[in-house]
């Protein structure tokens, strides 16, 4: 068997899923957050709300060949759409954004910082970024759950006491979901929730800027 | 009845002048408009300021556009997909300015100018430098951002069905940008997949009235809409 330390993406996809719940209302970032979609139980009934005016989207087609260039998920891929789906023009997708419509998000990141500031749109120093929907969506939707590596690919923090990237909002992460470990952000600070096979508290706190709380339910699997 | 139908994409963009402002409906290829833009193409105008949510797909439609240099500045949301490598090309090499815009935001501008207002407050892009140089304003005890609304001299609209009047309905997903655009801008020139006889539509499914509309040509892009995502 092969033992390797975090979890896979299957797995971290499978957390985050395993977090909607029932009815929930939800918007699914491009990138990695776009993972979750197989793991999520259809009897669970979420309802998926693309930017573009999708209320319902069901999964990516199999053979985007089938696709149609007019049902297209906000990362333009072809999609399906559930029964009883709707469509909506952008101004009102973005009053079920704004609104407090969205039960959850789940976005991707650069970093996060401690009191729950996020930035995921912008490398620092380059003239040109693309935040797309990510703003709204990170100021209005309920829940922000982030998907992200937990150290950039040289090995440093993403999770940091003040971000060193262009914000995309501000105080708006709750839950994150990294390949070592998932993370809560409270009032009292950043709450170690659960570790990954593998990982012990002192590895997981020497990757993470800000001092970590261990939650009294700390699982580790 | 004031007849709105053109002959071709070719008569409905005659009137677009240089330096105009273009709202330009769609979300990537989910309907955009593309036979107005290869129209706007070959009339070769300049210094366009072009609003969309993308700035381009390869080198058609506003990749062309982009790339035949017609454009001075463009408005959206996200920039820097792959597939707009004209953009970034004309970008880099110091020719074409751009704004970018949460997309929330670009949207809700754009139905403000739509909608006779002077602007509205949101919490988007608060404590970023989304907020440069805008004034906040607290509401309740609670901080907003005031965004100007945004209108174009003209909008390309992409609609499913329309009516001798204009009435318009739009294909699934396809209706993204194009009635909130249709609203905002001094001249709505749409291409339709289909013309259908006065009365043909239900009132109840009219998306955009026909008020806002001035001018169409029919264009069945739904036979090419198939494999073309990516």
């Amino acid at each position: 068997m092969k033992t390797s330390i975090g979890y896979t993406k299957e797995q971290m996809a499978q957390h985050v899923a395993d977090e909607l719940q029932e009815d929930w209302v939800v918007n699914v970032g491009i990138g990695l957050p776009l993972t979750i979609l197989p793991y999520v139980p259809v009897d669970k009934d979420i309802i998926f709300h693309s930017e573009n005016g999708i209320i319902g989207m069901g999964p990516e087609l199999a053979d985007p060949a089938q696709g149609d260039n007019d049902l297209l998920s906000a990362g333009k891929r072809p999609v399906s759409l559930i029964p009883g789906a709707s469509f909506v023009n952008h101004a009102d997708s973005f009053v079920v954004v704004r609104g407090g419509r969205l039960d959850a998000t789940i976005l991707g990141a650069y970093q996060v910082a401690e009191n729950g500031d996020l930035a995921n749109w912008k490398l620092p120093g380059k003239r040109l970024g693309s935040m797309g929907g990510a703003m709204d969506i990170a100021v209005g939707a309920k829940r922000v759950l982030i998907m992200m590596t937990h150290v950039t690919s040289d090995g440093r923090p993403k999770i940091v006491k003040t971000l060193s990237y262009p914000a995309t909002a501000r105080n708006c992460v709750t839950k994150i979901f990294t390949d070592r470990a998932i993370i809560s952000v409270t009032q009292r600070g950043l709450v170690l929730e659960r570790l990954a096979p593998g990982s012990s508290v002192e590895d997981v706190q020497a990757m993470t800027e800000p001092a970590l709380i261990i939650s009294e339910k700390l699982k580790s699997s | 009845m004031k007849n709105k139908r053109v002959a071709n994409p070719a008569e409905a963009v005659s009137g677009v002048f240089d330096g105009a402002t273009v709202l330009i409906g769609g979300f990537g290829l989910g309907g955009l408009p593309e036979a107005l833009l290869d129209a706007l193409c070959d009339r070769k105008v300049r210094g366009l300021t072009i609003v969309n949510n993308n700035s381009g797909h390869g080198e058609t439609g506003i990749g062309r556009l982009i790339g035949e240099g017609c454009v001075a500045k463009v408005i959206c949301s996200f920039p820097t997909s792959k597939a707009a490598y004209v953009f970034k090309e004309w970008f880099e090499a110091g020719k074409i300015e751009v704004e970018v815009v949460p997309q929330g935001t670009l949207a809700e501008r754009i139905r403000c100018g739509g909608a006779g207002l002077g602007g509205f407050l949101t919490r988007t892009g608060l404590g970023t430098e989304i907020a440069e140089n805008k004034k906040v304003v607290a509401v309740n005890g609670r901080e907003y951002l005031l965004e100007q609304p945004l209108r174009g001299d003209f909008a390309l609209v992409e609609a499913d069905l329309v009516d001798p009047r204009g009435n318009l309905t739009y294909r699934m997903a396809a209706r993204n940008f194009n009635p909130v655009m249709a609203t905002a801008a001094d001249q709505v020139l749409v291409q339709a997949n289909r013309e259908v006889g006065l009365g043909d539509i239900d009132p109840a499914v009219v998306i955009t009235p026909g008020l806002f509309v001035d001018r169409y040509c029919i264009v069945d892009s739904v036979a090419k809409t198939p494999a073309r995502a990516g």
